[in-house]
């Protein structure tokens, strides 16, 4: 069937055009907008090709497509390609998808940026577009790799973007850093995986996997690297820092990267790699765990943000823990089924925001309020993204959430299972705070009059809510048949978790009515109630903290000792062998006096002690 | 082989040149850079013919020219190339191609400048394309010594305080001047080729003084003790070249106070003659050596790495941090060959490649920075993108490549040489190197976001500067086209490297 892998290539390969032509065709790059179309006219191709993909490879038939790429001794050592087949063409539409609807939706976010910019921002865009498609489609780890690092590339230019401003800059590096700490671990892994298959090859190594010539000894150690890659990606704590900084970007930029593609590509890997994982239980006990308490952190520093893109981002972070979660308890199908209803979600709750933020003109919470009134369009669709992540029924992120916990029950997990369902009740605590606070409460002074979105922005919004409450309603009405696989066992968890979980997100929901729109319950008076808690969370548990010590203190402490060290130790050394010698040399000179009587000692004393040796000797 | 002498071409062409500015364009400038870009072009054109020409089916030592030089010494003119010195041939005509329009704006005694660059050219081929070993020498020595005028001449001088316990010594010896540079580069290369005449003498007298011959000495049984250290003289010998550490302080401070185009060709090629060196006459010659002094060589390369690295996040000026990021990568290219792996090895030629064009562009690009900022300490400059966004993209892309970024030649290197490591008999290499390539990560991306892409620096000096221009253009154009291309296509490069180091290895395992 490598016929349907055309579509695949063709879906990745048109992005790769938008790129090369925006690139390097620096006039129309300087132009902005005809870039901007002609880079949307390529993902609008790409996106057809995905479904169509999509479409041929539903029925779990697989196609690969792969050419030698790097040799070795003589054969080739790895390929690149496409492997396109029910998972990963499923996840390719995702991207197809966003990466289009977000193309439309900067045309009127950035319609003020200069057109050079422009030119510049589309061109990165299609790069990372081209660079996701081509990590989900990864026939082998090597590509995997190469277009992981890519995506991190991108993400580092895009929130950049604005590198004018100390922060982006800043940011935008930090990004770089921490991901890179991560993939350390994921080459390393990638390096001893080789070494103990002798391949790269996914399917090769499943076939490996499944016949059982895979040698187990020390393979924890290498799903161990290569899950610190994910964790680094999908911002799993420790290194879950760089997220709610990656903020700094532009808003379209936040919904497609940093919250429904790149950010999961963490997600994919582990889901993708699951027959591997499965090999070492310690380590997917470890991946729930930190999933979880993920979850956990990212949700109660959510709800001490004042920043509507920073909450979204908290949330982020704590929905990435919760599909690690899934994965951990070994149920990796639920995990995906997440990723994917996330990523329409949370892409539309940050284009949402991006309106907001683009009438507002500022991010903060306290500047908005009573904007219901004023984008009665933008409200309606921020309140299904917000249902949808809250876990209500018939909305998209309900049927997930629900596979997530009944996973986690099925695997055994009691612990985590627990923090989930406190998480489910604080992501609906503060996404309504968000809600009310915005969109009900006392309107703040507005220099401004805050007003829907154009066109170009509205429509990628509507399309995306109407997508975010239609997957719930057709599982719900359909059935539970995922599309991607068997139904699992853990859809039919115990009787009382399908309650229990929207209660807790019920109660979430209330809380917060009950605290900002009805005020029954004062803010202050709740915020206090958690003392230190709250201390911590403003200073969000201190991590960042931790990191620029290590960095700022640590880290250039030493290399300014090493490279003292080199100065002045290992070259003083050869400076002292090269002074002495000028020295001695000045020394040796004075003994050259020109006069004649001199040199006549000098050789009555050598023939003297010449005799005396001959006499002794 | 009959027909044309091409790898003589390739190598005298630039000779040619230098004797023709000396000769015929004196006190016109204009010609000079003419004259020479004439060189360089008929250097590079028979370089990729050679590229394209070479039978890679067939492998080995390809294009045979013989000269008899001294038939009583069993000295010849003896010339041809392998799949290594096929890409390194290469990779010198694309620096020196490159590096010719680099110093289109030396203003001082061009013609001179030109001239000795030309024939440091043509030592570098030379080293390359010589099977004789006495020729090879020489050619090597013609590589070594134009530096010491070039950078006496034509370079730039630094400031360092005196300091530590050695501070007295350097006051005496003048530490940051170019004079001081260059003398302590010259002497120190020199110092490196003592070791490496008595090694190659000793392999001479041993095959019973008949002949100088690269494949006389292959064909030779050398005894095991003699191998151990004559591998040694030749470790340190050709080491110092290429940068070991600790006998790497010569490189920060020449390259630092080198101009441009002679710290593009020091670190983008003549860097690599030290390791062509071990690799070819140390490896190549003495295999069981190779594999009895593998722990010695990696372990420092090991040391470079990281050294390099954590020296380079400490400097403040931007040369020298380029400067000790040559030290570290070229601790990615011994490790490479310490592995004694074919993908170790493949990895260590590929990152001699790699690396020439990486700093190549590196040093030009800082040239071009100094020449419209006049400066180069890193943390005054800031927000250069708005200003001159040609070459921010062109430094962005040279750093991605030097932290070893996927889709830019220095991820393919850095990776092969990973692999290696692990199969190797010392795995814990792997470490130093992986971590080598993280604060490579740190040291590059934050200098870049210092000088370009941050926030705007208020110092007045650096408001309004220009982008680069005309010729300038050129030498950026082909580095970075270069760099991407083997890093996209990484087979255009280790094809031929291929070829060359699977018998290499045969050696090392089937005798």
């Amino acid at each position: 069937m490598t016929g349907d892998g055309m579509f695949a290539l063709a879906a990745l390969l048109l992005h790769a055009l938008g790129f090369l032509v925006v690139a390097l065709v620096v006039p129309l790059r300087r132009l902005g907008r005809p870039a901007a179309y002609f880079s949307i006219l390529c993902a609008v191709g790409s996106l057809a090709s995905a479904l169509i993909a999509w479409q041929r490879h539903i029925g779990g038939t697989a196609s690969r497509l792969v050419w030698a790429w790097l040799p070795a001794d003589g054969q080739t050592l790895t390929s690149v390609g496409v492997l396109a087949d029910a998972e990963s063409t499923i996840m390719l539409t995702l991207v197809a998808l966003v990466a289009c609807l977000v193309q439309v939706y900067s045309l009127g976010y950035l319609s003020d940026e200069p057109p050079a910019a422009l030119g510049r921002y589309y061109a990165y865009q299609s790069l990372f577009a081209f660079s996701m498609m081509g990590l989900v489609l990864a026939p082998n780890f090597v590509q995997l790799f190469i277009c992981w690092e890519l995506v991190g590339l991108c993400s580092y230019l895009l929130i950049g973007f604005y590198y004018q401003k100390p922060e982006a800059a800043r940011a935008a590096v930090k990004a770089f850093w921490i991901t890179k700490a991560g993939d350390v671990g994921l080459l390393i892994g990638i390096v001893l995986l080789w070494h103990q298959s002798g391949t790269f090859d996914l399917l090769e190594m499943q076939g490996l996997v499944e016949s059982g010539a895979l040698p187990l000894a020390g393979l924890s150690l290498i799903t161990f690297c290569i899950y610190l890659g994910a964790v680094g990606k999908s911002a799993q704590f420790p290194l879950h820092v760089w997220l709610p900084d990656a903020m700094e970007g532009p808003t379209p930029v936040s919904a497609l990267i940093h919250a429904a593609t790149m950010v999961t590509a963490g997600v994919y890997l582990l889901f993708r790699t699951e027959w591997l994982f499965a090999l070492t239980p310690d380590v997917l006990a470890l991946v729930a765990w930190v999933g979880a308490g993920t979850a956990l952190l990212a949700a109660i520093l959510a709800c001490a943000q004042d920043d509507i893109k920073r909450v979204l981002a908290y949330s982020t972070v704590s929905q990435l823990g919760y599909m690690m979660t899934a994965i951990g308890a070994g149920f990796a199908t639920a995990g995906f089924f997440h990723l994917l209803t996330h990523g329409v979600f949370k892409a539309l709750l940050f284009l949402g925001a991006g309106a907001i933020i683009h009438a507002v003109h500022s991010n903060n919470l306290p500047d908005m309020g009573g904007l219901a009134r004023r984008m009665p369009q933008t409200a309606i669709i921020f309140l299904i993204g917000t249902l949808s992540l809250a876990g209500i029924p018939l909305f998209g992120g309900f049927l997930s959430k629900e596979e997530i916990l009944g996973a986690v029950w099925a695997g055994g997990m009691t612990g985590p299972f627990v923090i989930l369902l406190v998480v489910a009740f604080l992501t609906a605590f503060y996404m309504f705070r968000v809600v009310f606070l915005a969109f009900f409460a006392t309107p703040a002074a507005h220099d401004t009059h805050p007003h829907d979105p154009p066109m170009a922005m509205a429509l990628p919004l509507w399309i995306l809510a109407v997508l975010s409450f239609g997957i719930g309603l057709y599982f719900t009405v359909a059935g539970p048949a995922l599309p991607f696989g068997p139904a699992e066992a853990a859809a039919h968890g115990p009787a009382w978790l399908m309650p229990v979980a929207v209660g807790s997100a019920v109660g979430g929901i209330l809380l917060a009515w009950l605290t900002y729109q009805r005020r029954i319950i004062d803010a202050g008076a709740l915020a206090a109630a958690f003392g230190p808690l709250r201390t911590a969370a403003q200073k969000r548990f201190w991590i960042d903290d931790v990191f620029e010590a290590a960095y700022g203190v640590v880290l250039l402490g030493f290399s300014r000792a090493i490279g003292w060290f080199d100065r002045y130790l290992i070259d003083g050394v050869l400076n002292v062998v090269s002074a002495w010698t000028l020295t001695s040399g000045d020394d040796l000179r004075t003994m050259q006096t020109g006069r004649v009587q001199d040199y006549v000692y000098g050789v009555a004393v050598g023939l003297m002690i010449l005799l005396l040796w001959v006499q002794l000797a | 082989m009959t027909g044309l002498p091409i790898l003589s071409i390739m190598t005298w062409a630039p000779f040619v040149a230098a004797l023709v500015i000396m000769f015929a364009a004196r006190h016109r400038p204009l010609l000079v850079r003419w004259v020479s870009l004439a060189g360089a072009t008929v250097s590079l054109i028979a370089s990729l013919w050679i590229y394209w020409a070479y039978d890679y089916d067939l492998a080995g030592f390809q294009f045979h020219e013989e000269i008899v030089l001294v038939p009583s010494l069993g000295i010849s003119y003896l010339l041809a190339v392998d799949g290594i010195s096929v890409l390194m041939s290469v990779l010198t005509s694309i620096i020196i191609f490159a590096g010719v329009f680099a110093s289109w704006t030396v203003k001082e005694r061009s013609q001179e400048f030109y001239a000795l660059l030309l024939i440091l050219t043509t030592g570098v081929y030379g080293v390359f394309v010589s099977l004789d070993l006495f020729v090879f020498f020489l050619f090597y020595e013609i590589a070594v010594l134009p530096m010491y005028l070039l950078i006496g001449i034509w370079g730039s001088s630094g400031e360092v305080l005196p300091q530590g316990i050695f501070g007295w010594a350097m006051g005496r010896t003048g530490v940051g001047t170019k004079e001081y540079a260059a003398m302590k580069l010259t002497l120190y290369l020199l110092f490196g080729s003592a070791f490496i005449l008595v090694g190659i003498l000793a392999l001479y007298v041993a095959g019973g003084s008949q002949s100088f011959s690269f494949l006389t000495f292959e064909a030779m049984q050398i005894a095991p003790a003699l191998q151990t250290w004559v591998f040694l003289a030749f470790y340190v010998g050709f080491g110092i070249l290429a940068g070991i550490w600790p006998l790497h302080t010569w490189s920060p401070d020449g390259h630092a106070s080198a101009p441009t185009a002679v710290s593009m060709l020091h670190a983008g090629v003549l860097m690599k003659l030290g390791a062509y060196g071990v690799v070819r006459l140390g490896i190549g010659l003495l295999p069981d050596a190779a594999v009895e002094w593998a722990w010695l060589v990696g372990t420092i390369a090991c040391i470079n790495i990281v050294y390099g690295a954590l020296s380079a996040m400490a400097q403040k000026d931007l040369k020298y941090v380029i400067a000790y990021s040559s030290v570290s990568h070229m601790g990615v290219v011994m490790l490479g060959a310490a592995t004694l792996t074919v993908n170790g090895l493949n990895g260590s030629v590929f990152q001699m490649f790699a690396h020439g064009i990486m700093t190549g562009l590196f040093f030009a690009l800082v040239g071009l920075v100094y020449e419209k900022a006049h400066s180069r300490e890193i943390f005054k400059m800031g927000g250069f993108a708005t200003m001159m966004p040609g070459i921010a993209i062109a430094f962005t892309i040279g750093g991605l490549s030097s932290l070893g970024l996927p889709a830019t030649a220095g991820f393919v290197a850095e990776f092969l040489t990973f692999l290696g490591t692990w199969s190797s008999d010392y795995r814990w290499w792997l470490f130093p190197a992986v971590i080598g390539a993280f604060l490579t990560a740190i040291y590059v991306m934050r200098v870049t976001k210092q000088i370009f892409w941050g926030p705007k620096s208020n110092d007045p000096r650096f408001q309004l500067l220009p982008d680069a221009q005309g010729t300038e253009w050129a030498a950026l154009g082909i580095l970075v086209f270069v760099l991407i291309l083997f890093g996209l296509v990484p087979g255009l490069a280790i094809g031929p490297i291929d070829t060359a180091t699977g018998p290499l290895l045969l050696r090392l395992t089937g005798q």
